[in-house]
C-alpha cells in the first residue's frame, strides 16, 4: 500500500529522518513507537506530504507522491489523517465537518455523502451531536469526530499522529475503542502513539524509532517480549514500568 | 445656529458625497487588499516581493500626497469628462476614490495577512489531509476563520477611511469638509460650520462602530 524508500527529512541543518525504508501492506496495522524527537511524527507526516521529504521516495498505491507535478491532493483523498490536536473546523458544525470535503470533492451525491456521514456519526457514538459546534465537545468527542471526518473520504489507509496525547486520561479509552473497531474492520493503519498497551494489542507490526532511524521492527511479541537492540530495551524499560 | 437652517442642504450633499467615497473606498480597498495579502503570503517571490513593495510604499508616503499624485497623474494620462452627479465631478471623484482605495488596500492587506496568519496551521493541514486543494482550503477553512480575526481591525480601517475622505477636499471634491469651508466663506462664520462638520463625522463613525459591534456578536454565534 505504502512504500517508503530511503526517506530523509531535514529542518535547516538538523536531520530529523536519516534514511527510512519500509513498506506497509494492505490490512496491516503498523504502530510506530519511540522517544520524543525520534522523528516518528515527521515520518507519518511525510507519508501524506504534509512534510515533503528532503530526499527519498514515498510510493502510495503505485504512485510516487514525491514526484514533481504529481497531484498530491488526489492521493491524499485516500489517506485519512487524525491529528494530536484534532483540528476540527471550529466554524462548521460536526455534520459539516464530516461532509465538507466529500461534498467539495464530489465523492457522491449530497444524499450519499449525508447518509455516510450519519452512519459514521452513529459508528463513533455521537449521532446526537450532529448540529453541535466542535467547541462544545469534549476532547474525546472531538477526536472521534475527527476520525469520522477522515473516514468520510473512504480512505484506503488511516494515519494517526498521537491521537490520544492531547486527551484527558478518562477520554483516551473512547478514542482507542473507535480505533480498535477500525482495526477489526480490516482498515490499513499507521499509528504513532505512546499507548504501549494499545500498540501491543492491535499492532500487526511495531516499528521502534530513535534519532531518525528505525532501530528495530517486528511483531508486538518480538518488540515487547524479546527486544533485541539495547536502545529498545532501554526505552521500553522506561515506558513500561 | 440660524446658518444651519440656511446651509443644511449643502451639509446633506457633502455628507452623502463623503459616505459614497468611504463605501467605494472600503469596498475596492478590501478586495484589492485581500489579493495583495495573498500575494504577500505566497511562497513565490515573484508575487510576494512586489506585494511587499506595494505595501511599503503606500504606507511610507503621505495619503494626501498620494491623492494629489493620483489626481494629477490620472488627469494627464486619460481624459475623464467632467460629468456631474449632483455636486460631484466624476473627473475628480474617480481619481480621488482610486487613490484612497489603493492607499486603504495597503493597510487592509496587512490586516488580512495578520488575520490569516492567526488561523492555526493545523486547520490548513486538516484541509490538505482530506484531499482539499490549496484554494479550497483557503476559501472554505482559512478565510472564514480569518474574517473573524480581521473584522475588528477592518472596522477601524473603515472608520479611518471615513475620516480620510476629507483629504479629497484638496482636489475640490465637494465632500463634507469642502462644504464646511465653503460655508465658512459665505457665512462669515469661522468656527460654527466646522463644529457642525465635526459633529457629522463623529456621528458617522459612531454608527459604523455600533454596526460593527453588532456584526462581531452575530459572527461569534455558535463557534468560539
Amino acid at each position: 500500500m505504502i512504500s517508503v524508500e530511503d526517506v530523509r527529512k531535514s529542518f535547516g541543518k538538523h536531520e530529523v529522518l536519516r534514511g527510512i525504508t519500509n513498506h506497509v501492506e494492505a490490512g496491516e496495522v503498523v504502530v510506530i513507537i519511540g522517544p520524543s524527537g525520534s522523528g516518528k511524527s515527521t515520518l507519518l507526516r511525510c507519508l501524506n506530504m504534509l512534510e515533503p521529504p528532503t530526499a527519498g521516495r514515498v510510493v502510495f498505491k503505485g504512485e510516487d507522491m514525491t514526484a514533481p507535478r504529481v497531484n498530491v491532493s488526489r492521493l491524499r483523498e485516500k489517506m485519512g489523517m487524525v491529528f494530536q490536536q484534532f483540528n476540527l473546523f471550529p466554524h462548521r458544525t460536526v455534520f459539516e465537518n464530516i461532509t465538507l470535503a466529500p461534498l467539495k470533492l464530489k465523492k457522491g451525491t449530497k444524499e450519499e455523502v449525508e447518509a455516510l456521514a450519519e452512519s459514521l456519526l452513529k459508528r463513533v457514538g455521537l449521532a446526537e451531536k450532529r448540529n453541535a459546534y466542535p467547541s462544545s465537545l469534549s476532547g474525546g468527542q472531538q477526536q472521534r469526530i475527527a476520525i469520522a471526518r477522515a473516514l468520510a473520504m473512504r480512505p484506503d489507509v488511516m494515519l494517526f499522529d498521537e491521537p490520544t496525547s492531547a486527551l484527558d486520561p478518562e477520554m483516551v479509552g473512547e478514542v482507542l475503542k473507535v480505533m480498535e473497531e477500525l482495526v477489526e474492520d480490516g482498515m490499513t493503519m499507521v499509528i504513532v502513539t505512546h499507548e504501549m498497551g494499545f500498540a501491543r494489542e492491535v499492532g500487526s507490526r511495531i516499528l521502534f524509532m530513535d534519532e531518525g532511524v528505525i532501530i528495530e521492527e517486528g511483531t508486538p511479541g518480538d518488540i515487547f517480549e524479546r527486544p533485541q537492540h539495547p536502545r529498545t530495551v532501554d526505552f521500553l524499560s522506561k515506558v513500561l514500568r | 445656529m440660524e446658518f444651519i437652517a440656511r446651509y443644511y442642504p449643502f451639509y446633506i450633499s457633502g455628507t452623502v458625497a463623503t459616505l459614497c467615497i468611504a463605501v467605494i473606498t472600503v469596498f475596492f480597498g478590501t478586495i484589492i487588499g485581500v489579493f495583495v495579502s495573498l500575494f504577500r503570503l505566497s511562497r513565490n517571490p515573484l508575487l510576494s516581493a512586489p506585494a511587499n513593495l506595494y505595501v511599503q510604499v503606500l504606507r511610507g508616503t503621505p495619503a494626501l500626497l498620494q491623492v494629489m499624485i493620483f489626481y494629477f497623474g490620472i488627469s494627464r494620462l486619460v481624459h475623464i469628462p467632467s460629468v456631474y452627479i449632483g455636486t460631484v465631478n466624476l473627473a475628480r471623484f474617480i481619481p480621488g476614490c482610486a487613490a484612497l482605495a489603493i492607499n486603504s488596500s495597503a493597510y487592509t492587506a496587512e490586516i488580512v495577512r495578520a488575520g490569516i496568519n492567526a488561523v492555526p496551521i493545523g486547520q490548513t493541514e486538516a484541509g490538505y489531509s482530506l484531499g482539499l486543494t490549496k484554494a479550497m482550503t483557503m476559501r472554505e477553512i482559512v478565510l472564514p476563520q480569518a474574517v473573524r480575526n480581521i473584522l475588528p481591525a477592518l472596522g477601524n480601517e473603515f472608520i479611518s477611511v471615513i475620516k480620510e475622505t476629507s483629504l479629497l477636499s484638496v482636489i475640490a471634491i465637494q465632500d463634507l469638509l469642502f462644504v464646511a469651508s465653503n460655508i465658512q466663506a459665505s457665512s462669515y462664520l469661522i468656527m460654527e460650520p466646522l463644529y457642525v462638520a465635526a459633529a457629522i463625522y463623529f456621528t458617522l463613525t459612531c454608527c459604523v462602530s455600533a454596526a460593527l459591534a453588532y456584526l462581531e456578536k452575530r459572527l461569534a454565534r455558535g463557534w468560539r
